[in-house]
């Protein structure tokens, strides 16, 4: 059995300019009161990967707005106008990924694989800079794996395991990010017993989770 | 990005419409079918209901519903712009690895995307004006590269400026040669000797389509008017 830790205890245990992979697509999906805890302690300098800056107010965007962020690894930033005024100002440096090529990124990183060879950005700017090789006939894409120091996600149950289920379309990046963080926060929106879960319905399994947030007080 | 509508609309039918009843033409029943955001995602309103379509939407839905009503919305359930959406029976959850995965892996039937522009090769731009408008690709890269067929869904011109042209001045999407462009004045049908004009808007002329468009266009023999279903 494992002990649940308090959203301010589990953004004391990510120190500033921390590499941090965030789950969410749109805000759907996002461990939000783990990000409310990194705002409230003033956490700056992270670099986060995530699939979207989602929008000032919600998710990811709360931490663009409260300056927490100098570099940003995702896919689309096209609605929140924030981030992309600070990318212009030169306050946040941002990677653009093609979002196919980003999950299997950060999927190489957390099952061990050395990259990604993918047709995905050939012939376009995402190719600048970057090896592509022949296989079979056919050219792709070196891409390189990714890693963080921190896994931060959000699921739908957790038993007391830290089994985890999904939800809908809040499963997106989450069950990918479980693998990739070195450590990795769960934020549950339930906490079940152990046996509530059937195993086959697992789709993180506990073992790979390291602490998971307390149920609302 | 707001754009004029340069076709004349038919029979009060906006230049939209007209767009979305033709592609939808392309849809065969059955098919496994991803819609961008914006005028493509109206593609949805003009195929019939037992083509058992299914509609993919990237951030991890099979079989995307209509809008719920009001007040019943799941916060876990959207669409790939963070609108509220349902799931039709037989659909299915997927995380964002297994979305991409069908979309890469060439198990989409059909992409419908917009276009900023086309050019001669049948090549795509549709993600970013340096400098003016960076959103980031999201998937559209994945989609462009991976999906069976490619139906770029967008206006002729844009306020006046040809948007299909001999070549790409904005960085491109994919180094695939897309299916097929529907606009309110055209089809076009790139093909591996350039671009060939297939058919004609409603009440539009041949000598319309050429005036507005900068890329050389194949005209062979009568082109026919396009059926709107």
């Amino acid at each position: 059995m494992r002990k649940a830790i308090k959203p301010d205890d589990a953004a004391a245990l990510v120190p500033d300019g921390a590499t941090v992979l965030i789950g969410g697509f749109m805000g759907v999906g996002t461990p939000e009161r783990m990000i409310d805890a990194l705002v409230a302690r003033g956490a700056r300098n992270l670099t986060v990967i995530a699939n979207d800056a989602a929008m000032p107010g919600k998710g990811i965007g709360k931490l663009v707005s409260a300056g927490a962020i100098s570099r940003a690894i995702m896919s689309h930033i096209g609605l929140n106008p924030e981030i992309q005024r600070k990318m212009i100002s030169g306050e946040i440096e941002v990677e653009l990924v093609p979002q196919g090529t980003l999950v299997e990124r950060i999927r190489a990183g957390g099952v061990g694989l050395g990259g990604v060879l993918t047709a995905t950005g050939l012939g376009t700017p995402v190719e600048d800079g970057k090896q592509v090789i022949e296989v079979d006939g056919k050219r792709y894409l070196v891409e390189k794996p990714i890693l963080g120091d921190f896994a931060l996600i959000a699921a739908q149950q957790a038993d007391y395991s830290g089994n985890l289920t999904y939800s809908l379309t809040a499963h997106n990046f989450n069950p990918i990010m479980a693998l990739a963080g070195r450590m990795v926060i769960v934020e549950p929106e339930l906490i079940v017993p152990v046996g509530v879960i059937p195993p086959d319905a697992v789709k993180t399994p506990g073992v790979i989770i390291d602490h998971m947030l307390a149920r609302v007080a | 990005m707001e754009q004029q509508v340069t076709g004349r609309p038919h029979s009060g039918m906006s230049a939209k419409e007209v767009i979305a009843r033709r592609v939808a033409q392309e849809v065969r029943p059955g098919m496994l079918v991803n819609l961008g955001i914006g005028l493509p995602s109206l593609v949805a309103n003009y195929i019939p209901h037992d083509y058992g379509v299914f509609f993919q939407a990237e951030n991890g839905v099979i079989g995307l519903g209509a809008r719920p009503p009001e007040g019943m919305e799941d916060p876990h359930l959207t669409d790939a712009g963070g609108s509220f959406v349902t799931a039709v029976p037989g659909a299915a959850s997927i995380d964002s690895a297994m979305s991409f995965g069908i979309i890469r892996g060439g198990h989409l039937d059909m992409t419908v995307l917009g276009g900023l522009q086309v050019d001669e090769r049948g090549f795509l731009a549709n993600w970013m004006v340096p400098g003016k408008m960076v959103p980031g690709m999201g998937g559209a890269m994945d989609l462009v590269a991976g999906a069976k067929r490619v139906i770029v869904a967008m206006v002729h011109s844009a306020k006046g400026e040809a948007k299909i042209v001999p070549e790409c001045t904005l960085p491109l999407t994919a180094l695939r040669r897309v299916s097929l462009l529907v606009t309110e004045l055209a089809v076009i049908e790139p093909t591996a000797d350039g671009l060939v004009l297939r058919e004609r808007g409603p009440d539009i002329s041949v000598e319309e389509i050429l005036a507005q468009t900068t890329a050389k266009l194949i005209v062979t023999g009568d082109v026919p008017t396009m059926c709107l279903g």
